[in-house]
């Protein structure tokens, strides 16, 4: 039963990484077309800007071809709020030109900025403007959310309906075993089974974005293509969630043995404290890289073999960079899972040395294992 | 600022802003109505799992005490049953050999009795001939006196003729 949806979203994944060099050369086309007075004069192809721009955040979500939603533009300045559609950055000729609203706004790599008479950046009026757009990472996100609440609130109404006597059926049976797995393995043995069950709903809901995120990443065409979890905005905002809950649950004894070690000579444990303060903000900073880190670096990966295709001129190019992108993109799901758990893991370990009774009796075995762990 | 250098590691504030949002809505309404309900409904089939267990273990820890409860019992009442047997042997036996004492020692006694009454009469039946022969003796001798003064031949015929007609018996 639980094996069939594995093997369908495996189908999926891999039809859609077939689907993926098709579109890609669509993409690149389009890119080729908007820079198309930039190639001519070049006469080459700049791998560093079409990857680079598939990676990073943009104001419409290209979809096939010529056809792209434009998103809404949300900026906030001195002079008040304004949304409007991203199409006003772009003329008919797919070119960067100035909006007129209440200042006037243009796009410089993909970033909102207050430009003057002359369409040069005002530099003191671009550090005022806050810029809430719905970009396509953020479009991507609600779009994980909207799939996170609708199968979890599914499954949630399925144990309602036939109770805890049935076995699980549907989304219910393949969502449990992941559930248990973030309890049994991730939760449980790190935080301890007095104290885990508090954590429960924070570990959960952020395994489970991080892994809805990694496998939309991984979709190369809408509803997936933004690189959301690979966004340094995204894993910052869930480090600092998981400074604050992990901060906000320590006890007395982490402080002591992060600013007055126990069992050690005064000399180190004077040596030990502002390491051990560094490694506080270190632990989530490590959480935020990482996971940025790698999802991006896969999908540099899986961008850098199809562009070996418009490196070589060829179409043949294509026999050896195909396999490869379905390699990498093998390698790519479980990367997705594995930084989901690594992610949720570390940060269960983290509660559990934050929340960690003082035993005095295996005193130096626990600061060896927190110095461990700190390392 | 050295964060500029590369825009991929410059964080948006719109993301920031629009990820906590969603981050805080998810753990909201997840958590309150699919991981709260979720993570109960899981444990509670987990503890009627446990408690179906314990259960059935009990049920068998409870059928095995009967049932050496049962051959205990059983154990028991075989004992008991050959005591019984054993102590109806005995009685009964015990009854016999005394039946057999009783009635051999009465038998004793009316023997004994018989003889002691045999004894008696036989005493008693002497004592009446002796009593008798005396009497006759007399009886005899009065007669001979009597004939004694007629004739002396006819006097010892006669006493032959009493002692001929004197029978002990």
């Amino acid at each position: 039963m639980a094996c069939r949806p594995i093997k369908s979203i495996l189908a999926l994944c891999l039809s859609l990484f077939l689907l993926l060099n098709s579109t890609k050369i669509l993409a690149n086309d389009t890119t080729a077309v908007a820079t198309e007075h930039v190639a001519k004069e070049e006469g080459s192809f700049n791998v560093t800007e079409t990857i680079l721009e598939h990676i990073k955040d943009d104001h419409s979500w290209h979809l096939w071809g010529h056809l792209s939603i434009s998103l809404p533009v949300i900026l906030y300045s001195p002079q008040g709020l304004e949304i409007f559609s991203s199409s006003h950055f772009l003329n008919e000729h797919h070119e960067n030109v100035v909006y007129e609203g209440k200042q006037n706004y243009k796009l410089f790599d993909g970033k909102t900025k207050v430009v003057n008479a002359a369409g040069e950046i005002d530099i003191a009026a671009s550090k005022k403007l806050w810029d809430f757009s719905i970009t396509k990472n953020v479009a991507s996100l609600f779009i994980s959310v909207f799939i996170l609440l609708l199968v979890f609130l599914t499954a949630s109404a399925a144990y309602k309906k036939t109770g805890i006597k049935t076995a699980p059926k549907g989304v219910q049976s393949f969502m449990e075993p992941i559930i248990l797995f973030v309890r049994d393995e991730i939760a449980i043995p790190n935080i301890g089974a007095k104290r885990f069950a508090r954590y429960m709903p924070f570990l959960l809901t952020i395994f489970f974005l991080i892994l809805t995120n990694n496998f939309l990443g991984l979709i190369p065409v809408f509803p997936g293509g933004a690189n959301v979890s690979g966004n340094i905005a995204f894993t910052m905002t869930l480090a600092v969630f998981v400074f604050i809950v992990v901060n906000l649950s320590s006890n007395k004894n982490y402080w002591e043995h992060i600013f007055w070690m126990p069992g050690m000579h005064w000399s180190m444990k004077l040596f030990l404290a502002p390491i051990e303060l560094i490694g506080v903000f270190n632990k989530p900073i490590s959480l935020m890289i990482r996971l940025f880190a790698n999802i991006t670096a896969g999908h540099i990966l899986v961008l850098s073999l199809v562009c070996l295709i418009f490196i070589f001129k060829t179409i043949y190019a294509s026999a050896i960079a195909v396999p490869f992108v379905v390699f990498i993109g093998l390698i790519e799901l479980l990367v997705a899972f594995l930084q989901a758990y690594i992610f949720t893991m570390l940060t269960a370990m983290y509660i559990g040395m934050a929340t960690e009774e003082a035993h005095h009796a295996a005193h130096d075995e626990v600061g060896a294992t927190n110095n461990n762990a700190h390392h | 600022m050295l964060l500029e250098i590369n825009p991929l590691v410059l964080p948006d504030i719109g993301l920031v802003f629009w990820n906590t949002i969603a981050f805080l809505l998810l753990l909201v309404v997840l958590g309150k109505f699919a991981w709260k309900p979720i993570l109960k409904a899981i444990s509670d089939r987990e503890q009627g799992i446990e408690e179906a267990l314990a259960k059935a273990d009990k049920m068998k820890a409870d059928i095995t005490a009967m049932q050496n409860e049962n051959e205990a019992l059983l154990a028991k009442a075989r004992e008991e049953r050959a005591t019984l047997i054993k102590d109806a042997k005995e009685a009964s036996e015990k009854m016999v050999a005394d039946a057999k004492d009783k009635a051999k020692s009465e038998y004793e006694r009316i023997v004994a009795d018989a003889q002691v009454a045999i004894t008696q009469q036989k005493n008693a039946a002497l004592t009446e001939v002796k009593n008798q022969v005396g009497t006759l003796v007399v009886e005899v001798a009065e007669k001979v006196l009597r004939r004694e003064l007629s004739n002396k031949a006819e006097q010892e015929t006669y006493i032959k003729q009493i002692a001929d007609g004197v029978k002990l018996n």
